[in-house]
């Protein structure tokens, strides 16, 4: 192929039609709460890994249904459960975060 | 003589229910137990979308039910079935037969204090939309400063809340929000106002003009996070928390003054009313209605009907509508009995 002087970058855009969600569908099949999160972004608010490390589960429950990695972010969790307090939709986020790591680990 | 109706409830559902019973040749006979009708609506200042005059709504209101029969300060004491008809027992011993009962008792505010979190009762900068309207009729409340360099407004505080025990949505919250903001804005141009939503509910007429001149003309700004935590700083102001969604990152502001959209709730006293007499309770604590589309005035017992906020979250117009419906109903239930 002739050089241009530049290169096509991998599409952004997320195609719903071709998306991956086997493992959010294992998560809701272990964790059916995580299908009414509406992510308010308080969980994420109150992190206490946030500011630090990027750490969000409202992020994390959200990319898992557009196929991104989510391990990155897990792997940043403390467990300190402080986003189960003010969770509005009573989700045990907490528990779910423990659910996740036990679908990676198999 | 001229049939009694009862309406337990002397807010504006109340109110206009007896209005139109009246002209219908009734003799409406409200039961409220504060010392004056209005109800809530008593409360605030300028209704949205209008800005209409509350007071000037209700003394309007006030005028034209004159002759309806009023007990103020009285409660039900009991409510039982007598044959078509229904005895009704004041605390007052005044005993009332009826054919029909109008409940219209409306809502409760949720209690702010319940949310702990958020700090209401124990920093000085925290309060509540009501407390804000009663200001605006006022201008006196210690907790506003004189010259705010920040204000904050937070939605849905009880409501849209499971742990708060409320599931709901109480619908008038986003726009008296922004209400409230744009009056802040009036009062206070240079003052930066900032409203925290997880969704902006603005359904009615007129309601997202709102929205618009919030940005537009008062340069309000939109925050899309629910606070996760109020603290009070060492120079009496209060940091908020909350996460910026839109942009995904942890968010931080210091404020001189901080509302909390407290919700519409049901309320307790009305199910102690619905026991008395075996009304339904819906799953949201309110008035269970034989419906929700078509027969929101009726309900599980022929000759007692509901209007307004009893059912749920109902702005003005909605409830006025409801307590015509229901005189309608009332009307066509002891007309073809
Ligand atoms: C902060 C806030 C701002 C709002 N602003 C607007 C606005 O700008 N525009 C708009 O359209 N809507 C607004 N609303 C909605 C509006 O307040 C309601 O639609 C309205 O109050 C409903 O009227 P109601 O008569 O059904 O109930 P209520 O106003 O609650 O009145 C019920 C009455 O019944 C009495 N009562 C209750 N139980 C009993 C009993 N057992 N015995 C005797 N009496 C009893 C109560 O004391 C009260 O007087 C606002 C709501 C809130 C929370
Ligand atoms: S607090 Fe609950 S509802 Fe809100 S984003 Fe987190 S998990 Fe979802
Ligand atoms: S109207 Fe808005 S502020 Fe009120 S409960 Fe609904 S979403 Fe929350």
């Amino acid at each position: 192929m002739m050089d241009f002087g530049f290169s096509l970058s991998k599409s952004s855009t997320i195609n719903l039609d071709t998306v991956d969600t086997t493992l959010y569908k294992k998560l809701c099949d272990m964790e059916p709460d995580a299908r009414i999160c509406m992510s308010c972004g308080s969980c994420s608010a109150s992190c206490t890994a946030a500011s630090f490390s990027g750490m969000s589960l409202r992020k994390v429950i959200l990319a898992l249904q557009r196929d991104q990695d989510v391990r990155p972010m897990l792997s940043n969790c403390m467990l300190s459960g402080k986003c189960t307090m003010v969770c509005p939709r009573a989700i045990n986020t907490r528990h779910l975060i423990l659910t996740l790591y036990r679908i990676y680990d198999r | 003589m001229k049939e009694n109706i009862v309406i337990i409830g002397g807010g504006i559902a109340g109110m206009e229910a007896a209005k139109q019973l009246l002209v219908l040749g009734y003799n409406p006979i409200i039961i409220e137990q504060q010392d004056h009708l209005g109800g809530h609506v008593s409360q605030w200042h300028k209704l949205f979308p209008d800005m209409t005059s509350s007071h000037e709504l209700l003394d309007g209101l006030s005028n034209q039910i004159k002759d309806a029969n009023v007990f103020l300060e009285t409660k039900v004491n009991s409510i039982n079935a007598l044959g078509d008809s229904y005895n009704v027992i004041l605390n007052n011993g005044v005993n009332i037969v009826a054919k029909a009962v109008l409940v219209a008792s409306g809502f409760h505010l949720f209690d702010a204090a319940k949310k702990e979190e958020y700090g209401y009762g124990v920093y000085d900068r925290v309060i509540t939309n009501a407390d804000l309207e009663a200001w605006f009729n006022k201008r006196a409340d210690a907790r506003i400063p004189e010259h705010p360099k920040a204000v904050g407004f937070v939605h849905c505080v009880g409501s849209r809340d499971l742990k708060a025990g409320n599931s709901q949505c109480s619908k008038v919250c986003c726009t008296t929000a922004i209400k409230q903001a744009i009056e802040i804005k009036e009062i206070f141009p240079e003052t930066e106002v900032y409203c925290f939503y997880m969704d902006l509910r603005l359904f009615g007429k007129k309601y997202e003009d709102f929205y618009i001149n919030a940005q537009r003309d008062f340069g309000v700004h939109f925050i899309r996070g629910r606070v996760s935590e109020v603290g009070e700083t060492i120079d009496n102001r209060v940091q908020v928390k909350a996460e910026d969604t839109l942009t995904g990152k942890p968010l931080k502001v210091t404020l001189d003054l901080l509302v909390l959209m407290s919700g519409m709730v049901c309320n307790p006293r009305t199910n102690e009313l619905a026991e008395m007499i075996g009304l339904n309770i819906d799953d949201d604590g309110f008035l269970k209605s034989k419906d929700n589309v078509y027969t929101i005035m009726e309900s599980n017992r022929p000759g007692i009907f509901y209007a307004g906020a009893c059912t749920g979250t109902k702005t003005v117009p909605e409830t006025v509508a409801e307590a015509r419906a229901a005189v309608l109903s009332i009307h066509h239930y002891l007309t073809q009995a």
